[in-house]
């Protein structure tokens, strides 16, 4: 782990990413060392969803060099697997598989993927349950839970693959207000028990306060401000991150 | 609402159907009366069947039912298959593919069934040497396969994103993201639209009677040429396809209700 630990498991260079005309990325550069959780922020449109999309090539990257864990991502679609295999993703809306039960929505990528026999797929499958809090559910289909346990299925589903690093596109955005708060405890727990590499794109700067290891403000595509919680919230550098931390932080 | 709801039920359906062919029925007995058409139903059982000798021998109908039913169910079958591929790859981004598949679609959509049936016969028969129940399967299967197509790529598109990228962020394979996720759901929106196709077929396998093969049509215009009973054979194959295209329905229906997501 030596090694490891000098490293950065993540490293974006000069990355750039148009669609058309448009560019939603421009001169990206960022480090995320292992274990590290990065809280990103910014208004909407501003490619923080982009961004993190681009490190499990959910986006293709348009120009510089994205590496994650050793490993550059390229055309290769091999190498594009590898990396999805320690790269995990909560998405915004969920996305849990409406056909399967929680626990086959579980056990589908370590079975697949990881190869593991039915009996191992499930047992870790609960483990993650309990760690999200829900292991009555595992019978149930997605559409019988509510949003707050959906997300933390989702999350349960990504912890499964036993990724080296987990990606969160903003988690709790689509939840109503009372749920937030019990997807948010769960990520808090993740970060202070496990090892894991995390990068969160939210606007809950309360979580982000009380996990983050570095704050990155991005705006019209670029990074505007990389600096620890400290710094961050109380002498943001830029005039548009202090405008923007008034903005939401209002309330 | 609840109208429209008891119009479109199963039952209704039926009796509409019948009432339906209730009045052609009338018509055409109203006219074939008027014609003087000497009316020979008693004459019809024997076509079903008899009792000789041996025993029970069945008729040329159930023959050429049996034949029907072979000839539609590999047609079928063939056809989800080809149309699958066809549809995997009109989806995908390989430029060759996806060039011969909109041309295998553009062809097959705009040829007349009945000018396909003679490509197959006269023209693919002799050259890759198939006899006519081999070219009629695979002209009733292409044909149809083009149909399918449209359908299941269609049922694959209304599939949201959000499954894909999940699929994706898991690592599955593209196989297995077909598989496990897009496919199981799909199906839902693809089985009522197969329905009608797999009926389709049915009904569409009476055009091989063209190049006389022995299927229900068929079997149905060689007692017309023997005993000039047209109104009585035709009307008896028409209930004959009618039964089984229902029979089939119901049968979909219940697989339908198999499938439906669970809540």
């Amino acid at each position: 782990m030596g090694m490891t630990n000098t490293a950065p498991i993540i490293e974006l260079r000069q990355v750039e990413k148009f669609y058309g005309q448009f560019q939603a990325l421009k001169d990206i550069n960022l480090k995320a060392m292992p274990g590290e959780r990065m809280v990103v922020c910014g208004p909407s449109g501003s490619g923080k969803s982009t961004l993190i999309r681009c490190i499990n090539r959910l986006e293709e990257h348009s120009a510089g060099q994205i590496i994650v864990d050793g490993m550059e991502l390229s055309e290769d679609t091999r190498n594009i697997r590898a990396i999805r295999m320690e790269v995990g993703m909560v998405f915004q809306q969920f996305n849990l598989f409406p056909h399967l039960t929680v626990l086959q929505n579980l056990t589908l990528g370590p079975m697949r993927v990881r190869k593991l026999s039915k009996a191992e797929a499930e047992s870790r499958a609960l483990t993650y349950l309990e760690r999200v809090r829900i292991p009555e559910q595992a019978h149930k289909y997605p559409a019988q839970l509510s949003g707050g346990q959906q997300q933390r299925v989702a999350i349960a589903r990504s912890l499964c693959m036993e990724p080296r690093i987990m990606l969160f596109d903003e988690p709790t955005s689509a939840l109503d207000p009372e749920m937030i708060n019990e997807v948010l405890d769960v990520m808090v727990e993740l970060a202070q028990t496990t090892g894991m590499t995390m990068i969160v794109v939210t606007h809950e700067m309360g979580f982000a306060r009380k996990v983050a290891d570095t704050m990155v403000f991005m705006e019209s595509g670029a990074i505007v401000e990389t600096a620890p919680p400290e710094t961050f919230f109380t002498s943001p550098r830029s005039e548009r991150c202090r405008a923007f931390l008034n903005q939401i932080l209002q309330h | 609402m609840n109208m429209s709801r008891i119009l479109r039920s199963p039952a209704s359906s039926v009796v509409q159907y019948l009432i339906v062919v209730g009045l052609i029925t009338y018509a055409a007995y109203g006219g074939a009366q008027s014609l003087g058409y000497n009316w020979q139903w008693y004459r019809v059982p024997q076509f079903f069947g008899k009792f000789g000798p041996d025993g029970f021998v069945w008729g040329p109908l159930p023959e050429g039912l049996l034949n029907t039913l072979i000839l539609s169910g590999i047609s079928f079958v063939l056809a989800v298959v080809l149309g699958f591929g066809l549809a995997l790859l009109r989806l995908s981004n390989l430029i060759i593919g996806n060039a011969f598949a909109n041309v295998v679609m553009e062809v097959v959509r705009n040829s007349p069934i009945l000018v396909l049936v003679y490509v197959f016969y006269y023209v693919l028969g002799p050259i890759f040497d198939f006899d006519r129940f081999t070219a009629s399967i695979l002209c009733l299967a292409v044909f149809h396969a083009a149909l399918i197509s449209e359908i299941i790529r269609a049922g694959i598109r209304a599939i949201k994103r959000g499954q894909w990228e999940a699929a994706s962020s898991i690592a599955l394979t593209p196989v297995d993201t077909y598989r496990y996720v897009i496919m199981p759901q799909a199906i839902r929106l693809i089985l009522p639209a197969m329905t009608s196709e797999a009926i389709h077929v049915l009904k569409n396998s009476a055009i091989v009677s063209v190049i006389a093969v022995a299927e229900l049509t068929t079997a149905g215009r060689n007692i017309i040429s023997d005993t000039f009973m047209s109104f009585e054979i035709w009307l008896t194959v028409a209930a004959i396809y009618f039964v089984v295209t229902v029979a089939l329905s119901a049968l979909i229906s219940l697989m339908e209700k198999k499938y439906a997501i669970r809540q």
